[in-house]
């Protein structure tokens, strides 16, 4: 285990932790952006340079963005008054707390039939592109409907209904 | 501990922490935030298991997490629209006082 993924796991785990508990909201959308950041840079440290790119492009670059906006747009920046947590909090903490230790369980308990090492793979990003038009075509071509549906439909859903306009 | 255990942990607490965010806040767009995470982390266990696993140069693991990123993105967009749209309709996003589904 080499020091910069404890590093770099410390800055996702601290940026996690921050988005959900931090008050206020924007706040929270920012320290989600360094959880994000943390993690492409987990997916470099993979040797998956795509993946990592392809993270800072889409969750940076445009998720993070789209939240803030939507942050702004319902006035969710300002702190309520009846505090930021749901009256059902100790439930849905005792939940996560009981899923963490199942996986974490199955974790450790599995961690000695786990590969070591492996050597470093190899692989270019034509390479990928290969992949994407040959053996993943159909799923490059749902993903592309699938993609242009949704923005269809989140401009549908967002569009503003003008006064007397049918529902 | 191997290094592809640790990543699982911390892939493991990831997701246990977005599940905690998406479980106990009141505001409907830091519930998505938290799925966000999960999905997340989700991505990370699959990255990991394509570096470490027998057959990196197949790339399935990788082009599972790429089709993964692209369809969180969709999810976003779609639940940030909706929640913008609850917001116009019922003046707030708050999902406790959420509770009809009647507008």
């Amino acid at each position: 285990m080499s020091i910069v993924f404890y590093i770099l796991a410390t800055l996702t785990i601290a940026g996690a932790l921050a988005a959900v508990l931090l008050k206020n909201t924007v706040h929270c959308a920012l320290a989600l952006t360094v959880a994000f950041a943390g993690l492409a840079m987990l997916f470099l440290e993979l040797d998956a340079q795509f993946a990592g790119l392809a993270q800072i492009l889409v969750y940076i670059g445009a998720v993070a963005i789209l939240v803030v906006f939507a942050i702004l747009l319902t006035k969710g920046s300002e702190t309520p008054k009846d505090g930021v947590f749901s009256r059902t909090w100790l439930a849905g903490l005792a939940i996560a707390a009981a899923v963490f230790a199942v996986l974490g369980w199955a974790v450790i308990q599995t961690a000695n039939l786990l590969p070591n090492s492996a050597p470093t793979p190899t692989v270019t990003v034509q390479q990928i592109g290969q992949a994407l038009v040959g053996r993943y075509v159909l799923p490059l071509e749902i993903v592309a409907v699938l993609l242009t549906a949704a923005m269809i439909g989140a401009v549908i859903i967002a569009m503003h209904e003008k006064d007397g306009a049918p529902k | 501990m191997t290094p592809l255990a640790g990543y699982l942990l911390v892939a493991a607490l990831l997701f246990s922490i977005g599940l905690a965010g998406a479980l106990t806040r009141r505001n409907a767009i830091l519930v998505l935030i938290g799925i966000e995470l999960m999905l997340n982390a989700a991505n990370l266990n699959l990255i990991a298991f394509w570096r470490y696993g027998p057959h990196p140069e197949a790339l399935t693991g990788m082009m599972f997490a790429i089709f993964s990123i692209a369809v969180a993105a969709a999810e976003a967009a779609v639940g940030l629209g909706l929640v913008i749209q609850i917001h116009r309709h019922a003046k707030t996003t708050d999902l406790d006082q959420m509770n009809r589904m009647k507008g």
